[in-house]
C-alpha cells in the first residue's frame, strides 16, 4: 500500500476489499429491519385476531402494515428535500457523539459516558451563551469552546481516575452519567439557568446570536452544526493518523505496556484521550441547544444520543469516515422513525430496537454470517474493545 | 484483536495503582488512611457547627418507631438535637484523631461506616428539630427500595463471579417487568413471576451466547441489551398496552405477615410484614452466599472467574459453568423485574427501571462482589433514596438531587480505591478461548 492508500484505509476502516467491509453492515441493517418488521407484524393486535377467520386477508393486511411502516420510514428520511434536511439535522449530533466514542475505541478506552458529557458540555455552553454578550460570529466559537471545556473536563476526570487508580472507565463513566443527570436537574432549578416564572427544571433559551444558522435557510432545518460535525471528523482523522499525539493515543490503546516502555506518558495520554472524547461529546450536547428548538435545556436534553453513539462507532468501525456514514444512516432512521410514528402510528421506539439489533450483528460478524450462510472471510473477527475490569 | 492473556497472579496485588499509574508518592494505604481520617474530621466539624449549633436545634425532635396500625403501643423517641449533635461531634472527633495518629488498620472502613451512621443520625435529629418524624416509615421504604437493587446486584454478581461482565442488568429488569405485567394480567401472579424469571434468563442466555460463543465484547452486548430492551418495551407499551389496558393490570402480591415475628417492635415492620419479593431476596442472598463459599459449585464458579485456565486444567468445564451462571443471573434479574411491577406499582410504565439496574451494578461493586455485601450496599443506597423522598416532608432545603447522586459518587470513590478497595474477579471481562 502506498502512503495515500494507507491513509484512506485508516480514515475509512475499509481495506482494499470494499465488498468485505460493506457486507457485514449491510447484512446487519437488513436483518435488523426484517426483525423489526416481524415485531411490527406480531404487535398488530387487530390483525392478529383476523388470522383465525381469514388467514389470507390477515396475511395481506400484515404485509401492508409492515410495508406501510417502512415506506413511511423511507419517505421520512429521503422522500423530499425537507426529509433529507431532517436526516442531516438528526445526523449532526450523532456524528459528533459517534466520533467521541470512536476516539476512545481507537485508544482502547470505552467511553460509555458520552450522554453525561453531552449534558455537562451543553450546560457550560449555555452558561457562556448567557454571560457573554457578543455578536454571533464571535460568540458561537466561544460557546463551542465552553462545550469543549465542559465535556472535556468531565470525561478527563474519568481518564484521570483510570490512569491514577486503575478505576475502570466503563464503571466511572456510567456513574458520571447519572451524576451529570442529577447535577443538571439541580442546575436547571437555580436562578442562573432557570427560565423566570417557571417552577419546573427548564433553562432560559440560549441567546439568539448563539444559535446555529440554517445552511439553506427557509424551512430546511439543517444547520451549520453539520459543517462543524464534518470539520470535527476531519480534525479527528488528522489528529489520530497524522500527528504524534494521535500515534501515541493509538499505541496506548493497542498496548499500554509497550507505550509505557517506549517512554510515553501514559497518564497524560489517558487523560488526553478521554478529554478529546469528552470535548466531542460536549459539542454534541451544545448542538442540542444551539440548533434544536426551543433552544432550552431540559432534563435529559441529550436524548439518548450518547448511547446511540456507541452503536454508531461500532458500525463506523471507529473511523471518521465510517462514523459519518453511520451517522447519516442513524439520522435517516431517526428522521424516518418520526414520520413512521406520525403517519402510520408505529411508535418511534422501533428505531431503538433496530439499533440494538444492529449493534449485536455488527459486533458479532460470525453470527450474521451464520444467519445468511456467507462463506469465507474468516479473518474478520469480533472486535474486543474492552479489557476486563480487573486491570 | 483478541487478548487471551491471563493474569498470572491469582491473588492479585492490592496496590491501588495499576500498570498505568504514575510516579510513586505515599503508599496507597497511607494515603487512604489519611483521607479517611480527614473525612471523619470534616464530619465532626459539620455536625458541631451546622447540626448542633445551628438555628432551632434546641427544639426536641420526635422519632416515631411504630406505625399507626401496629398492635402495640406507639413508640416515640424524643431527642434533643443539640445534645445529640455535640455528643456525636465529640465521638467523631475522637475517631478522626485516632485514625490520623495511630490508625485503625484493617477496621478503618468499619469505623468509617459507623461514623457515617452517626453523622446521618445527627443530621436527622437536626432536620426533625421541633417536629415529629416517622423513622419507621423511612426505614420500611429503605427495605422496600433495596429489593430490586439487591436482585440486580445479585444478577451482576452471578455473571461477574464467572468473569462475564453484565452491563445489561437494566435491560433484563425492564424486559422482565414488562413480561411479568402482561403475563400477570392474563394468567395470574405466580405464573407471571415464573414468566418474568424466564424472560430474564432468556436475555441472560443472549448475553452468554454472544460473549462466550461469539466472543463479542461483553460491554457492547450489555449496551445492546439495554438499548434493545428499552426500545422494545417502549414500543410494545405504546403500540399494545396503551390501547389494551387489560394487559397492564396484574394482581399485586399482598403483604404476608409472618406469625410471631411480625410482633417484634421495629424489626417486625421492616422484615416480617412484607411481600414475597423481600422474602425471596433474603433467601437468595443466603443461598448464593452459602453456595458461593461453601459448595463445590461455588468453588468451581470462583475458580472460573479468577483463573479459568487453571480451572480448565483440573477438568472443570469453564464454558458450561459460565453459561449456567449467566443464565441463572438473568433469571434473578427477572425476579427483580417482577418485583418492580407485581410487588410494587402494579403496572408497567415506559423506562420504569430508571437506573435501578445500574444502581444494582453499583451495589455489586460497593458490596465487593459478595452476596452479603450486595445486600448491605443495596440497603445503604435504599436508605439514601428513602431519605431523599422523606426530606421534603421535613421541609429542609437540601436539594434532593444531591442525595440521588450518592450511590454513584460512593461507587466512584470505591472503585478509585480512595476509601476501601474493591477487587473484581481476576479474569472479569475476558473471554476464555481453549487452546
Amino acid at each position: 500500500m502506498t502512503d495515500q492508500e494507507k491513509f484512506f484505509s485508516d480514515l475509512t476502516g475499509v481495506g482494499t476489499r470494499l465488498r468485505t467491509a460493506l457486507l457485514t453492515p449491510m447484512l446487519a441493517l437488513i436483518t435488523a429491519l426484517l426483525i423489526g418488521g416481524i415485531v411490527i407484524a406480531v404487535t398488530d393486535v387487530d390483525t392478529l385476531r383476523l388470522w383465525g377467520d381469514s388467514p389470507g386477508e390477515a396475511f395481506s393486511e400484515t404485509i401492508s402494515t409492515v410495508a406501510g411502516a417502512y415506506k413511511a420510514l423511507f419517505v421520512g428520511a429521503f422522500g423530499s428535500k425537507a426529509a433529507l434536511s431532517e436526516t442531516l439535522f438528526a445526523a449532526t449530533p450523532l456524528i459528533l457523539a459517534g466520533l467521541a466514542v470512536a476516539v476512545g475505541f481507537q485508544a482502547g478506552l470505552f467511553n460509555i459516558g458520552v450522554e453525561g458529557q453531552m449534558l455537562i458540555g451543553g450546560m457550560t455552553a449555555l452558561y457562556v451563551g448567557f454571560t457573554v454578550d457578543l455578536p454571533g460570529p464571535v460568540l458561537i466559537p466561544l460557546v463551542l469552546m465552553g462545550a469543549i471545556i465542559g465535556g472535556g473536563v468531565w470525561a478527563g476526570f474519568a481518564g484521570w481516575l483510570r490512569a491514577n487508580s486503575g478505576a475502570h472507565e466503563v464503571i466511572t463513566t456510567i456513574m458520571l452519567n447519572f451524576i451529570a443527570a442529577f447535577l443538571v436537574q439541580w442546575l436547571l432549578k437555580t436562578s442562573t439557568f432557570q427560565e423566570p416564572g417557571r417552577t419546573d427544571p427548564i433553562s432560559r433559551p440560549i441567546d439568539s446570536s448563539a444559535r446555529l444558522g440554517r445552511i439553506f435557510g427557509g424551512d430546511l432545518r439543517v444547520t451549520i452544526g453539520l459543517l462543524i460535525a464534518l470539520a470535527a471528523a476531519a480534525f479527528v482523522g488528522w489528529l489520530m493518523y497524522r500527528t504524534t499525539i494521535g500515534f501515541q493515543f493509538r499505541t496506548v490503546g493497542a498496548n499500554a505496556d509497550a507505550a509505557k516502555y517506549a517512554g510515553m506518558n501514559v497518564t497524560m495520554l489517558t487523560v488526553g484521550v478521554m478529554a478529546t472524547s469528552g470535548a466531542l461529546a460536549g459539542l454534541a450536547g451544545a448542538n442540542q441547544l444551539m440548533a434544536l428548538p426551543p433552544h432550552q435545556a431540559q432534563v435529559g436534553f441529550s436524548g439518548g444520543i450518547g448511547f446511540d453513539a456507541i452503536a454508531l462507532a461500532l458500525v463506523g468501525r471507529s473511523r471518521p469516515v465510517g462514523v459519518i456514514w453511520a451517522g447519516l444512516l442513524f439520522g435517516a432512521l431517526t428522521a424516518g422513525g418520526r414520520e413512521m410514528q406520525g403517519a402510520e402510528r408505529i411508535p418511534v421506539d422501533l428505531v431503538e430496537v433496530i439499533q440494538g439489533l444492529i449493534i449485536v450483528f455488527i459486533a458479532a460478524p460470525a453470527l450474521i454470517k451464520a444467519i445468511w450462510r456467507v462463506k469465507g472471510d474468516t479473518d474478520e473477527q469480533s472486535e474486543r474493545i474492552t479489557t476486563g475490569w480487573s486491570t | 484483536m483478541t487478548s487471551a492473556a491471563m493474569p498470572s497472579d491469582i491473588g492479585g496485588s492490592d496496590l491501588g495503582g495499576s500498570d498505568l499509574g504514575g510516579e510513586v508518592r505515599a503508599t496507597p494505604e497511607q494515603r487512604r488512611a489519611r483521607i479517611v481520617g480527614l473525612v471523619e474530621l470534616a464530619m465532626a466539624m459539620f455536625v458541631l457547627f451546622i447540626f448542633a449549633l445551628g438555628e432551632g436545634s434546641d427544639q426536641d425532635a420526635t422519632f416515631k418507631l411504630a406505625l399507626p396500625r401496629d398492635r402495640f403501643e406507639p413508640l416515640d423517641w424524643t431527642v434533643n438535637p443539640q445534645i445529640v449533635g455535640i455528643g456525636i461531634a465529640t465521638v467523631l472527633a475522637v475517631l478522626a484523631g485516632v485514625q490520623l495518629t495511630k490508625g485503625f488498620g484493617s477496621r478503618a472502613n468499619l469505623i468509617l461506616g459507623g461514623a457515617m451512621a452517626l453523622f446521618i443520625f445527627a443530621f436527622l435529629a437536626w432536620a426533625a428539630a421541633g417536629q415529629s418524624f416517622s423513622l419507621i416509615g423511612m426505614l420500611t421504604s429503605t427495605v422496600v427500595l433495596s429489593v430490586p437493587v439487591t436482585l440486580g446486584g445479585l444478577a451482576g454478581l452471578m455473571c461477574e463471579r464467572v468473569a462475564v461482565i453484565n452491563i445489561g442488568i437494566e435491560g433484563q429488569l425492564l424486559t422482565s417487568a414488562f413480561v411479568g405485567t402482561v403475563v400477570g394480567s392474563t394468567w395470574g401472579s405466580w405464573t407471571a413471576v415464573v414468566a418474568a424469571a424466564l424472560a430474564g434468563a432468556l436475555l441472560g442466555w443472549v448475553l452468554a451466547v454472544l460473549s462466550i460463543k461469539y466472543l463479542v465484547d461483553q460491554i457492547v452486548v450489555g449496551v445492546a441489551i439495554n438499548i434493545f430492551a428499552l426500545g422494545l418495551t417502549s414500543f410494545l407499551s405504546g403500540r399494545v398496552l396503551s390501547t389494551n389496558p387489560q394487559f397492564n393490570s396484574p394482581d399485586r402480591f399482598r403483604t404476608v405477615a409472618i406469625p410471631w415475628l411480625e410482633d417484634i417492635p421495629m424489626l417486625g415492620n421492616l422484615f416480617f410484614k412484607q411481600n414475597v419479593f423481600l422474602y425471596g431476596t433474603i433467601l437468595l442472598v443466603v443461598v448464593i452466599h452459602f453456595g458461593l463459599f461453601h459448595t463445590r459449585w461455588g468453588l468451581r464458579s470462583r475458580a472460573v472467574g479468577e483463573h479459568p485456565k487453571a480451572a480448565d486444567t483440573v477438568g472443570i468445564d469453564v464454558l458450561r459453568i459460565r453459561y449456567r451462571n449467566v443464565i441463572l443471573g438473568g433469571a434473578i434479574a427477572g425476579f427483580g423485574g417482577a418485583a418492580l411491577t407485581l410487588g410494587s406499582t402494579g403496572r408497567f410504565e415506559e423506562n420504569m427501571t430508571a437506573g435501578v439496574g445500574f444502581i444494582g451494578l453499583a451495589a455489586m461493586i460497593f458490596g465487593r462482589w459478595r452476596p452479603m455485601g450486595v445486600l448491605g450496599a443495596a440497603l445503604v443506597f435504599g436508605f439514601a433514596r428513602a431519605m431523599q423522598q422523606k426530606l421534603g416532608i421535613l421541609g429542609t432545603n437540601i436539594p434532593s438531587e444531591f442525595l440521588s447522586m450518592a450511590p454513584y459518587i460512593v461507587t466512584i470513590v470505591v472503585v478509585a480505591g480512595l476509601i476501601g478497595h474493591a477487587r473484581p474477579p481476576a479474569a472479569d471481562g475476558q473471554p476464555y478461548i481453549k487452546d
